[in-house]
């Protein structure tokens, strides 16, 4: 903030400053803004979509938090963050840790291909995986192969298994970026730390945590917001391989809210399950924050 | 074998099955798409041929031909208004003297990490009031709302790497304030905007809750909408051509991808480092 460029215009006011940002905080308030207080409001009402808004105080959240399939389905979210999260995390500070010696020839290529399933629809990824865990896919295949005949099944339609198969999917989707990430800040680590580790004797496992870990928090910081915003509403995955099922055992909330928002006519209850997520995203993107921010 | 070269082995090892790992399930979908239809087809057999039928009838099927023209408009149409009040918003808040900008850049903070589930059901209501449903608008509108916080975001940090004397030189020469936009500082952040270009490209055209709500027509579907319709539907439940088809939408992000990877993955990892 210190350098900077401050044009004080002589014959306008400075009132016209205010216009370069209005267009966009017109798109911002309209789009944005707005659906957000209106959303808030309907949530505190009894509406089908059709009739006049019902006010009911905080009866819909009460009826959400009571509800077993909803307080399950949030329980859901938090078992894909290990999948979506810390699974990734993990595999990427390994790697990194290991990496930082190491000049890897083809890392272009290599970074490349494991940045692809960041680009890709999550729906084409979904279609992907449907196919590899299909009965007569490749997964199936592989384990009729080796004579494992006996495990296959129907992986996404089986209650015990679709939810771990379909966190597997984000944890694939995930590593590359968390390996990429954590690369790329251990390459911005000053070698000296690491020369000062070795002359005070320490090996591999000490280095990995006195220099490397600490010096990355602020790419586990990132890694961390990314990768639980995206667990926490992973609407596009979920619609495509399970839809929730079989029965609600992959039902997540943002699966809630479309079905009762577009399919169920409870449009009140909707939006309130819609803030509690939000602020249940606010809340954790908060505590990343707090708790692993660099103390001053 | 010294040390050394161990570590550099089992590195390399790391980032072959790494990338083998990601590169399997779409590996396996081409030889899919590729094989000859009727044929049943395991994971593991390598095509005997090169057939596109299943392509074709993908193509034919599943209305692409709309729906990558509806996502091209729509993507046009967000990343271009987007970027271009982005732009303005971001000169503003960094080199204009603007008072309050720490609240309303606050304000924006939220459209960072706020869920889509959060708006999307009051905005489809607002859209149906005005008969705005099954129109590129109801997908275009929302998204560039969307797509301001981390624009903004992104070129105030762009506009900060601007050394001051480019901009002062022309000061005293009297240029005025949107000469030294457009004359000198735009010119300096092509390589920024273009990155820009390239994610919100990529995320515009990846979008699948908003438009799922918002259009009930099959010929105004977007790609990965068409797509979701394409793999349910039980006439075309060939896995064969439900991956033909996954192929077509993801054709253009791809493409795109091999031209300017950097920009993708230099975007997204310092983007993400920015905020």
């Amino acid at each position: 903030m210190s350098n900077k460029t401050i044009y004080r215009p002589q014959s306008k006011t400075e009132y016209s400053s205010y216009l370069y940002i209005l267009p966009a905080f017109i798109f911002y308030i309209l789009f944005v803004l707005f659906p957000l207080g209106d959303t808030l409001y309907t949530s505190f009402t009894e509406w089908n979509g059709i009739s006049e808004k019902k006010w009911v105080g905080f009866d819909q959240y009460i009826n959400n938090l009571s509800d077993k399939k909803i307080t399950s389905s949030i329980k859901h979210s938090f078992i894909l963050i290990i999948f979506y999260s810390f699974l990734p995390i993990i595999i990427g500070l390994v790697i990194a840790g290991i990496m930082i010696r190491v000049k890897i020839y083809g890392m272009a290529t290599y970074r490349a291909i494991l940045f692809l399933p960041q680009i890709l629809s999550m729906i084409v990824v979904g279609i992907a995986w449907r196919w590899i865990y299909a009965p007569k896919g490749p997964l199936n295949s592989g384990l009729d192969f080796f004579g494992l005949e006996n495990i296959s099944r129907a992986w996404l339609g089986s209650f015990d298994y679709a939810l771990p198969f379909v966190g597997l999917i984000g944890t694939w989707v995930m590593f590359g970026f968390t390996m990429i990430l954590f690369i790329a800040g251990v390459q911005k680590i000053p070698t000296e730390l690491y020369d000062a580790a070795k002359v005070d004797g320490a090996g591999a496992i000490a280095e990995f945590f006195n220099v490397t870990l600490p010096n990355l928090r602020g790419e586990i910081i990132v890694a961390l917001i990314f990768t639980v915003t995206l667990a926490l509403r992973n609407f596009d995955l979920i619609y495509i391989t399970t839809g929730g099922g079989p029965g609600t055992s992959t039902m997540i909330p943002s699966m809630f809210i479309y079905k009762k928002a577009f399919q169920m006519n409870q449009v009140g209850s909707a939006s309130s399950l819609g803030i509690m997520l939000t602020l249940l995203i606010f809340t954790l993107v908060s505590l990343i924050l707090i708790i692993l921010r660099e103390k001053k | 074998m010294n040390y050394q070269n161990r570590e550099k082995i089992i590195a390399h090892s790391i980032f072959l099955l790494g990338s083998l790992i990601v590169l399997y399930p779409f590996i396996s979908i081409l030889f899919l798409a590729l094989s000859e239809p009727g044929t049943r087809v395991s994971g593991f057999t390598i095509p005997s041929g090169i057939y596109f039928d299943n392509f074709i009838k993908a193509w034919t099927g599943g209305g692409f031909a709309n729906g990558l023209l509806n996502s091209f408009i729509v993507v046009v149409g967000v990343v271009s208004i987007a970027i271009l009040c982005s732009i303005l918003a971001a000169y503003a808040f960094e080199k204009l003297d603007i008072f309050g900008v720490t609240p309303l850049f606050a304000i924006l903070l939220i459209g960072l990490v706020l869920p889509y589930e959060s708006i999307v059901i009051s905005l489809y209501y607002s859209m149906k009031s005005y008969d705005l449903t099954n129109t590129h608008l109801s997908l275009i509108l929302p998204q560039i709302g969307l797509s301001i916080p981390f624009s903004i975001f992104w070129l105030r940090a762009s506009f900060r790497a601007i050394p001051k004397s480019l901009s002062e030189a022309a000061m005293i020469e009297g240029a005025t304030r949107f000469t030294i936009l457009t004359k000198i500082l735009i010119p300096q952040m092509i390589p920024a905007i273009l990155t820009l270009t390239v994610l919100l490209f990529m995320w515009t055209w990846n979008e699948f809750l908003l438009a799922l709500i918002m259009i009930q027509d099959a010929e105004m579907r977007t790609a990965p909408l068409a797509l979701s319709y394409f793999a349910g539907n039980k006439r075309y439940g060939d896995p064969a051509i439900t991956a033909a088809a996954a192929i077509w939408v993801a054709l253009p992000v791809l493409i795109t991808y091999i031209f300017l990877q950097r920009k993708f993955i230099s975007g997204m990892v310092t983007g993400a480092v920015k905020e």
